[in-house]
């Protein structure tokens, strides 16, 4: 049962993620993204007037919101059986290690990612300002990875394709860029 | 937008669309949380990996995925398959015109997000749940972007 606890490979992982397009649609008829989920805590949270949040989320985004409960549910599951460390590329640790990055044992390097490190430049511009990126960027271009990169290029949407090339534009500029500089405070 | 309210009863179904039962999507989304996990598509350092160019993995996750998903949207489109629910199949009807500044903008505007938390929506509900707590702070966060959006999205190029 070893493939509980391994880390899967791309062509076993892939695919997978890939045959959810076609098994949501299958049951539900529906195309299946999780930026929406972000509008529907939003729109249930926070009393705005503002007509992008007035919607019945729990009519909308029932669903969605069960299928994110069930995602944090899959990741405690696979953190009970055991999650061993991402075996990177070495290029990849050296590049980071230059940074000043530690912490490979996880899934994200605890100097940065930690309630401590939250009182750091570098965790808090990754968790409060990396976030709230996500959250307006996601809403903004009305769609991620799993609405766009995943479903909507498997529906062959060239919006989705922007958006994907977008998402790498943005992702490069950070990393090579924007990176250096937010974690020069890595202690 | 791409968000599609529900159509409402059909002839024959035993409950309103609206009230669909949910604990099949929490089974599913409890599915693709461990698989996501194991696939490491919610690392951090995968995700850096990535942008740096310095491994095939994710590239060869997002291909397949995108492969698999295409041919499985393109054989029910085919043999016109229905869903078990009753509901329509909900293809996205894009008539071919150059997609407008949303997507080039909100998509960078992700992206910056994407690499620096080295997460996107899915994986951040996964990590908390694989126990990085603190990441609650980062949805918190990403809740209070979508409120941003909302309140300048009629100041944004859209299309």
């Amino acid at each position: 049962m070893s493939f509980l606890t391994q880390p899967w490979p791309w062509y076993v992982a892939g695919p997978l993620i890939g045959l959810t397009v076609p098994l949501v649609y299958l049951y539900a008829g529906r195309k299946w993204g999780v930026s929406s989920t972000l509008r529907d805590i939003c729109a249930a949270t926070v009393p705005s007037g503002l007509d992008y949040l007035e919607y019945e989320w729990r009519e909308r985004g029932g669903w969605r919101l069960a299928m994110v409960a069930g995602l944090a549910l899959g990741g405690l599951i696979a953190m009970l059986l055991g999650t061993p460390p991402v075996a990177i590329s070495s290029a990849t640790v050296a590049d980071l290690a230059a940074l000043g990055i530690t912490d490979f044992s996880g899934l994200a390097p605890r100097e940065v990612f930690s309630w401590s490190s939250l009182a750091t430049l570098p965790g808090f511009v990754a968790i409060v300002v990396g976030g709230f990126l996500v959250g307006f960027g996601t809403r903004y271009a009305d769609g991620c990875t799993s609405g766009h990169a995943i479903s909507g290029l498997a529906n062959l949407r060239v919006a989705s394709l922007v958006a994907v090339i977008g998402f790498f534009a943005g992702g490069l500029v950070a990393t090579h860029l924007l990176l250096p500089l937010i974690m020069g405070g890595v202690s | 937008m791409s968000d599609r309210g529900e159509t409402g009863a059909l002839p024959g179904t035993a409950r309103p669309l609206g009230l669909e039962r949910l604990w099949p999507y929490a089974l599913f989304g409890t599915w693709l949380g461990f698989v996501f996990t194991r696939a490491e598509v919610v690392s951090w350092f995968r995700i850096q990996e990535m942008f740096r160019f310095q491994s095939f993995h994710m590239y060869g996750i997002i291909g397949s995925a995108v492969l698999m998903g295409a041919v499985g949207v393109w054989l029910i489109k085919r043999l016109q398959a229905r869903s078990v629910v009753g509901r329509p199949m909900e293809f996205p009807d894009d008539p071919f015109h150059m997609p407008g500044y949303q997507y080039w903008l909100g998509g960078i505007a992700f992206g910056l997000g994407w690499a620096i938390l080295g997460a996107c929506p899915g994986p951040l509900y996964v990590l908390i749940g694989n126990g990085l707590t603190v990441l609650v702070v980062a949805l918190v966060s990403a809740v209070a972007g979508v409120w941003t959006y909302a309140r300048l999205r009629h100041l944004l190029p859209h299309s």
